[in-house]
């Protein structure tokens, strides 16, 4: 299949892979996918608690070509944006971006669950040390 | 060293340029219809199908008249299949298959199914391999058919096709064989497998598309077929329509030549092959051979790098054709049916690659892809989520995913 420049550009020279710190108390970490899926995009953000803006953010990608753009596209959108932006970053925007193919849609969705992943999870830390109980947020956790 | 680096012999072949040439002169000079049976037009394009059919008939110990020539080895599956179903239907309805054959051979079955005959999908073991007690366990006094490939295409592993022939000519069962990947490649004669049926493809031994052959034993039993093509009687009244003269030409000579250089060929490939299954291996970790190693083509190597994507794989070796059973690389978003059947887990299915080496494969090559496979699995694992938390020390089997 033919891959968009962009997609090619996105596998050739990802943009911000790498890990934050999990514990780290502004670092919200979205697990999403499946192995048997084939895909398995972790996608994490780092906020200032004080503006709300998303300072850093990193990913690591278990999928195909298409997959790994759509995911590192994302950190570079995120990067700069406040968290409810964040939240509106749509999977439709990736697909026009990427030029990505009708068969390859859902890997854009996927980075959409990955982005809301992490911020449910930043939510629910940053309501946990003010004591205000869990926010609902569906990420996939370790058996402890 | 060319690139890009042909390394996907199993989904076809060039044709050789010897085939190339004992085929030209029969598209423009020597065009006559092999059923003219009335001037020499006809008479010289009928002599050189019949050298062909010999020539396929010698590859695998068969007599050229128990050769039917077809469009390819699809249509040669159907033909058996098919074929046997109607002329034994009043013997019985029930075929016995195996879960990693082609789709040629599963989809047909899957037609008779709709037409109300029984077919049982006998299942495979961790090599790839039926087990002979369930098949066995699996005949019934209404089984009329069994159907099981020599080689599979896509992990290169051999079926054990002489001692299940041997069990089907007990029984008074048809043994069908799709050999379209062994017959070329590893000795196979119809005779030692006691084979009834037996398909065939040019464009997997370096012969052209478009053509393949139908072997139909003559003799201990005479096995009868009802033509699926109807037209004038051609191929013994079992497939109709004109003959592809240029096709069974170069057939016959890619025949001619496989039988004639297998032995030096499929030494020199399993060292290609051997070569590139040692390096990879001294250079990566988790990696796996899908399928037995003992049982295989010369020739074939399906491998799954754990933690890595085949697709993505695929980009980033992007000056080597192999193939993956990715889903991802699928029309149907399906990872490949034959890994999941291996019981591998749907993971490794989508980190398989299979190779598929060939005439043309150099040592230089094997070297270059050794290079180019380990930087990018390096790469790709170090982008990976699940390389690293298993890194970590998480037990990945034990993960709850949120699948979408």
């Amino acid at each position: 299949m033919a891959y968009s420049d962009k997609v090619i550009d996105h596998y050739e020279n990802p943009r911000n892979v790498g890990s934050l710190p999990k514990d780290d108390a502004n670092v919200g970490t979205g697990l999403v996918g499946a192995p048997e899926c084939g895909d398995v995009m972790k996608l994490q953000v780092k906020v200032n608690p004080e503006t709300g803006v998303i300072d850093d953010a990193k990913f690591k990608t278990f999928g195909c070509g298409s997959a790994i753009a759509s995911s590192s596209l994302a950190t570079e959108w995120l990067k700069g944006k406040t968290v409810e932006q964040a939240l509106a970053i749509k999977n439709t925007d990736i697909v026009a971006e990427l030029s990505l193919p009708p068969v390859k849609i859902h890997c854009s969705v996927l980075a959409e669950d990955a982005i809301k992943a992490a911020i449910a999870d930043y939510k629910k830390k940053q309501s946990e040390t003010k004591g205000e109980g869990a926010v609902a947020g569906e990420h996939a956790q370790p058996n402890a | 060293m060319k690139l890009p680096i042909y390394m996907d012999y199993h989904a076809t072949t060039p044709v050789d340029p010897r085939v190339l040439e004992a085929m030209l002169p029969y598209f423009t000079q020597h065009f006559g219809n092999p059923a003219s049976r009335n001037h020499a037009f006809g008479w010289e394009a009928e002599e050189a199908v019949e050298t062909a059919r010999k020539q396929v008939a010698d590859l695998i110990g068969a007599t050229a008249k128990e050769i039917i020539f077809t469009s390819g080895a699809t249509e040669a599956n159907n033909l058996a299949i098919k074929g046997a179903a109607e002329m034994y239907r009043e013997k019985g309805n029930h075929v016995i298959t195996c879960v990693t054959e082609h789709k040629a051979v599963i989809d047909t079955c899957k037609k008779l199914e709709k037409q109300g005959a029984r077919v049982t999908y006998l299942p495979v073991q961790k090599d790839g391999r039926i087990s002979l007690d369930e098949l066995r366990a699996a005949i019934t006094d209404k089984t009329i058919l069994i159907t099981i490939m020599t080689a599979n295409n896509e992990i290169g592993v051999l079926q054990p096709v002489a001692e299940i022939g041997a069990i089907a000519k007990e029984k008074g069962i048809l043994f069908h064989t799709d050999a379209v990947q062994a017959a070329g490649k590893v000795p196979f004669n119809v005779n030692e497998v006691k084979a009834d049926l037996v398909s065939m493809s040019a464009h997997k031994m370096y012969g052209p598309k478009g053509v393949g052959a139908l072997y139909v034993r003559r003799r201990n039993p005479r096995v009868l077929l009802a033509e699926q093509i109807n037209g004038g009687g051609h191929e013994r009244g079992m497939r109709s329509g004109t003959l592809n003269v240029p096709g069974i030409v170069g057939f016959g000579k890619a025949a001619e030549l496989a039988r004639t250089g297998m032995a030096d060929e499929s030494q020199r490939l399993r060292g290609l092959r051997d070569r590139l299954n040692e390096k990879l291996h001294k250079n990566l970790d988790e990696i796996y051979v899908n399928g037995s190693m003992e049982h295989r083509l010369p020739h074939s190597l399906n491998i799954s790098f754990a933690y890595v994507e085949g697709e993505s794989l695929l980009m980033g070796i992007n000056d080597v054709a192999v193939s993956s059973g990715s889903a991802c690389t699928s029309a149907s978003l399906e990872p490949s049916y034959v890994l999941k059947a291996l019981g591998a887990g749907d993971d490794l299915a989508h980190s398989s690659i299979r190779f598929g080496l060939g005439r043309w494969t150099t040592d230089e090559e094997v070297d270059y892809v050794v290079e180019k496979l380990t930087t990018v699995v390096r790469r790709l694992r170090e982008m990976s989520p699940l390389y690293e938390m298993v890194k970590e020390g998480v037990d990945l089997t034990k993960m709850q995913w949120v699948a979408h």
